[in-house]
């Protein structure tokens, strides 16, 4: 077996996803350079990855987020960027955990528009979720018999 | 601060949420990261070890798949570490292979077993859904932050 030396240890990486009318990946980018004392940050087509010691990134997070608070989104994230294990240049293909995140960007303006609401109302006034469970009616047998019948012609 | 479980344990959205008002998001992220920043043998991609799917064996029995038992050893310990739990119902990315649905149904079923808050919602669809998700996340965490108080 082969022995494994892990890189960037006691570190921690963030995703920080922008969907913002206003700010672009590049801008956050530039703001993030001119306070990021060590941080290593990444640009990508969504925003930024950022890594560094915790008390770093989370400064450098605090101060970037306020640039448009309601359209910047963070998360961890396991890998840090570029590591063979999953970045796309070494697998091809959309990197794993993209469809994910694919997903939920499509969603995000929903959320966007619920944090700008809230931040009008009181909280009594907030409206009640509708559904807990599922959106909509789950997928009945006899469609997933016409779907199967349909894949087997 | 509450350590509050998420599921997707991937997601984005509930990660930021959940963080955004103060408390400590338990997600996939923060286990990977704990193993791949361990040193040992080389294991790739995620080093999983043969001993994760042992550990597994808390959660799941030894007959069920080995890839919901290794599923379990990174999922498992936050379950059993959250103070609260936000459960997104419709999340279609996270179906998977059958490893990942059984664990996906597993995940859900130890969270609903243990005595801790939980907020369980699906997806906004909408901007008038949006204004509901967000505001009910926002008043189950600042709920958790006056009950730690």
């Amino acid at each position: 077996m082969k022995e494994y030396v892990p890189i960037y240890v006691g570190t921690v990486t963030r995703y920080v996803f922008v969907d913002s009318p206003d700010i672009t990946p590049q801008t956050l980018a530039t703001r993030a350079y001119e306070v990021s004392e060590g941080v290593m940050i990444k640009e990508t087509c969504f925003g930024l990855q950022v890594t560094g010691m915790p008390e770093e990134v989370d400064r450098l997070i605090e101060h970037i987020r306020l640039m448009d608070p309601n359209h910047i989104f963070v998360k961890d994230r396991g890998f840090p960027p570029g590591d063979p294990r999953r970045c796309r240049a070494n697998l091809g293909g959309a990197r794993p955990g993209y469809y994910g995140h694919e997903f939920e960007m499509g969603l995000i303006r929903f959320v966007s528009h619920g944090l700008d609401a809230i931040e009008l109302m009181d909280e009594q006034d907030y409206p009640e979720v509708k559904h807990t469970r599922t959106a909509g009616p789950g997928l009945d047998a006899r469609t997933l018999k016409r779907l199967i019948d349909a894949e087997e012609k | 601060m509450v350590k509050v479980f998420i599921y997707p344990s991937t997601s984005l959205i509930l990660s930021d949420m959940v963080d955004r008002w103060g408390h400590e998001p338990l997600g996939a992220a923060l286990q990977i990261r704990e193993r791949i920043q361990t040193p040992g043998f080389d294991s790739p991609p995620l080093q999983m070890t043969p001993d994760d799917p042992k550990r597994g064996l808390r959660y799941a029995a030894v007959e069920v798949p080995s890839g919901v038992r290794g599923r379990m050893a990174l999922m498992g310990p936050l379950i059993e570490e959250s103070e609260a739990a936000i459960v997104i119902n419709d999340a279609d990315f996270s179906f998977g292979c059958m490893g990942c649905a059984r664990t996906n149904e597993l995940v859900k079923l130890l969270i609903r077993h243990r005595d801790i808050p939980i907020l369980e919602l699906t997806y906004p669809r909408s901007e008038e859904e949006g204004v509901a998700f967000v505001g009910a996340i926002k008043q189950f965490l600042t709920g958790l932050s006056e009950g730690a108080a």
